[in-house]
């Protein structure tokens, strides 16, 4: 434990390494406390009433009977459809676009620096204007997408069976840098004696790839697929700005409309929880997976 | 003594406005961002002028509207004294405790002598002939029809309609006749379609749509007094007039399958459609020769007719409530007490407003003012409103979730989606104990 200098303020005040360090510690768990783990358990609480913030009625308890609605509910069902297909699309192509990237980074070229810096720049703005950024892009009219892939007036966002894609696609670009970065600190991990022995051995390029460099950076790429999954399985913002129709209707994005558009406060928290429980599970699957991939 | 007599008067005066500057309020008004809103700040200015108390008219995107408004109501906040709120939302206003009860200020002026009565029944009266009021009809509007003069007037396109179905191309008097006329202009080749209507599966766009081609086929979506719908919002005229609107929407552009008001006046300023629904509300603009180059060859027409004749339209527009949680409800009183002055409604529509006031509505200035005043004024005492009551947005959720699929993704049939509804909304009803036994 470091000491306190006697001649410190601190010291000088009479107080103790302990003293110091609640007060640092204590607002922590406070803040925490009112603004994390009370409206977690208020809101539980919620989701077993029928109550609506609209109205001037009290909660009643009405058991399970939101859980069930919810879970016999064929359109929530859909919701939680369309939100797997848009995380099974954005994660994959994340990854594949953001490993391929930083493979290629991961040698020596010019102004490298610059371009991985260049390269981070999607991720750092924020998602509404990023959605609103595309839906220009995506414009039939003005957009630059449909004049560059000669597409004509295709509507991207309006039409049904491309709109969830676009979404996808501008999420792939927002945050395939960020599976870019955690792929590069891994790759430049990789110990260069392990290709040196590889390459006497005269193992070819895919080889060195499947068994060095491949089981060496799972554990990070796994990381970054598990950050990606929990973030993309909650969308709301991209999703909610660039598109508004049953198709691209996220889980996120039905439970703020049942919350703040439809006032079902006790069903929402519902909701919310069954969200969470299957976050919580999906994590816990891949983190799973992830000590299996650090063990061998 | 004149001196003295004078230096008393101004003394008098100077005195008398102090206490009413001491006593001017400023008044907040909250609607929606969009050209009336604009118009309200016009009108309301002379009322600061007037009165001392100074109006503002806070707005907010459409998209935001209900949100913003709910949540601050809920937090019982006074941020908005007055608010211009939508037909749908008297329900949970009245029973949620956020709408000041209007019924004394209503009888006293006679106001649902005074205003069009669809307008009484739907902005201001909740629940249904109750006598109960919570608002004043502010803005009138209705779903009506804009369409390319030129192209319906152009002798060859009249003659080869002719040909084509045996009548006349002129500007469509029943639901049939619409439908042909859409299927005439559907041309992709020339980048030239039909029609273009609301299908956006969010609030209120494909209900409303819905609704022109529902009403006027003589159905309805239950009945407002004992809440029943099965067998009402699923009838044969219903399952008719829902094939109609899909019907419709195979003349429409290229993936027309979320659109509302903004796309709908753009079909007719991009050239792209012969016919275009939307709200009156939002027909100045197209008017306007700086926003729509086809200005001087747009026309309107009412909701036309179903086949049995009947002809009617969904409503839109909003009457203007007393926040019960303002601080200064005595000075919106003041302020209601003006906008009613026959005056000032006329004042109103002049500035573009869509007033509810009978008398104007019905004045030959009104109606000639501009080329889709008559049939505002023909829609607004024949239109029908969504349901009101506070479960309205929950209603919504599940019109679209049974209709979208259908009329925009093909899926299943106009039976189907109509009987799907009449179940969810029965629950829905039973849910909030709306029937008794």
């Amino acid at each position: 434990m470091t000491r306190l200098d006697p001649g410190s303020r601190a010291a000088a005040r009479g107080w103790s390494d302990l003293t110091i360090r609640n007060m640092f510690i204590i607002p922590t768990i406070a803040f925490l406390i009112v603004f994390n783990i009370f409206p977690l358990i208020y809101s539980l609480g919620y989701s077993f009433t029928d109550y609506r913030a609209s109205t001037n009625q009290a909660a009643n308890f009405v058991g399970l009977q939101n859980y069930r609605e919810l879970l016999g509910d064929e359109f929530i069902w859909n919701n939680f459809v369309v939100t797997a297909k848009y995380v099974i699309v954005s994660v994959t192509g994340q990854v594949v676009v953001g490993f391929g990237i930083a493979l290629l980074l991961n040698r020596a070229i010019p102004f490298k620096g610059l371009i991985t810096t260049l390269l981070l720049l999607p991720m750092m703005m924020s998602m509404a204007v990023v959605g609103l950024f595309w839906k220009l892009l995506y414009d039939p009219s003005w957009g630059v997408i449909n004049y560059v892939f000669h597409l004509g007036d295709f509507a991207w966002l309006s039409n049904r069976d491309a709109a969830l894609y676009a979404v996808a696609i501008t999420d792939i670009w927002m945050w395939s840098p960020f599976v870019m970065l955690l792929s590069l600190a891994g790759l430049s991990a990789v110990p260069k004696h392990l290709y040196e022995a590889a390459a006497i051995d005269r193992a070819g390029k895919f080889y060195t790839f499947r068994r060095i460099t491949l089981p060496l950076v799972a554990p990070i790429l796994l990381i970054a697929i598990i950050f990606r999954t929990m973030e993309a399985f909650k969308t709301f913002d991209l999703a909610y700005v660039m598109s508004s129709q049953d198709t691209t209707e996220l889980i996120s994005i039905r439970l703020y409309k049942m919350a703040f558009q439809e006032w079902q406060t006790g069903r929402s928290s519902a909701l919310a929880y069954i969200v969470l429980i299957m976050v919580l599970a999906i994590t816990n699957i891949y983190v799973k997976y992830l000590n299996r991939v650090k063990e061998r | 003594m004149r001196k003295t007599f004078t230096g008393l008067l101004a003394g008098v005066g100077f005195t008398l406005v102090g206490v009413a500057s001491a006593a001017a309020e400023d008044l907040t008004i909250f609607w929606a961002e969009w050209d009336p809103a604009n118009y309200l700040q016009e009108l309301v200015n002379e009322y600061s002028k007037e009165s001392g108390d100074t109006v503002t008219v806070e707005t907010t995107p459409w998209s935001d509207f209900q949100t913003k408004a709910f949540t601050e109501f809920n937090a019982k906040g006074d941020a908005y004294d007055l608010v211009v709120g939508d037909s749908q939302w008297l329900g949970a206003g009245a029973t949620g405790g956020h709408y000041v009860d209007l019924t004394e200020f209503f009888n006293k002026h006679k106001l649902s002598e005074v205003m069009a009565p669809a307008t009484v029944k739907y902005y201001a009266e909740y629940p249904s002939n109750s006598g109960k009021y919570w608002a004043i009809p502010l803005e009138g509007d209705a779903v009506g029809w804009a369409y390319r003069k030129d192209w319906f007037e152009d002798p060859k396109e009249k003659e080869a309609f002719k040909a084509k179905y045996g009548y006349d191309l002129d500007v469509p008097k029943t639901f049939k006749e619409l439908r042909d006329i859409a299927e005439f202009f559907y041309r992709p080749d020339e980048k030239r379609y039909g029609i273009a209507i609301y299908t956006q599966t969010t609030y209120d766009a494909l209900a409303m749509g819905f609704e022109n081609a529902l009403f006027s086929y003589g159905g309805d979506l239950g009945d407002y007094s004992t809440y029943k719908v099965e067998g009402i919002v699923n009838a044969p005229v219903a399952v008719e007039a829902l094939e109609m609107y899909k019907e419709l929407y195979k003349f429409t552009p290229p993936n027309w399958g979320n659109t509302f008001f903004q796309e709908d006046n753009q079909a007719i300023t991009e050239g792209l459609a012969a016919m275009s629904m939307n709200y009156f509300a939002f027909f100045p603009s197209l008017l306007n020769e700086a926003t729509n180059p086809h200005a001087k060859v747009t026309g309107f027409f009412a909701n036309p007719a179903g086949p049995t004749g009947v002809q009617s339209a969904a409503l839109g527009g909003q009457g203007i409530s007393i926040v019960s949680y303002s601080k200064k409800q005595e000075a919106a009183m003041r302020f209601l007490e003006w906008f009613i002055r026959d005056d000032v409604q006329k004042k109103w529509a002049e500035l573009g407003g869509y007033t509810c006031s009978q008398a104007v509505l019905k004045s030959a200035e009104f109606q000639n003012a501009t080329p889709y005043n008559k049939a505002f004024y023909e829609t607004m005492f024949k239109v029908k409103d969504f349901w009101a009551v506070p479960e309205y947005a929950e209603l919504l959720s599940q019109l679209n979730n049974r209709l979208g699929p259908y009329v925009v993704g093909d899926k299943g049939t106009a039976k189907e989606a109509l009987d799907g509804l009449a179940k969810d909304w029965t629950e829905t009803f039973t849910k909030y104990g709306r029937y008794s036994n």
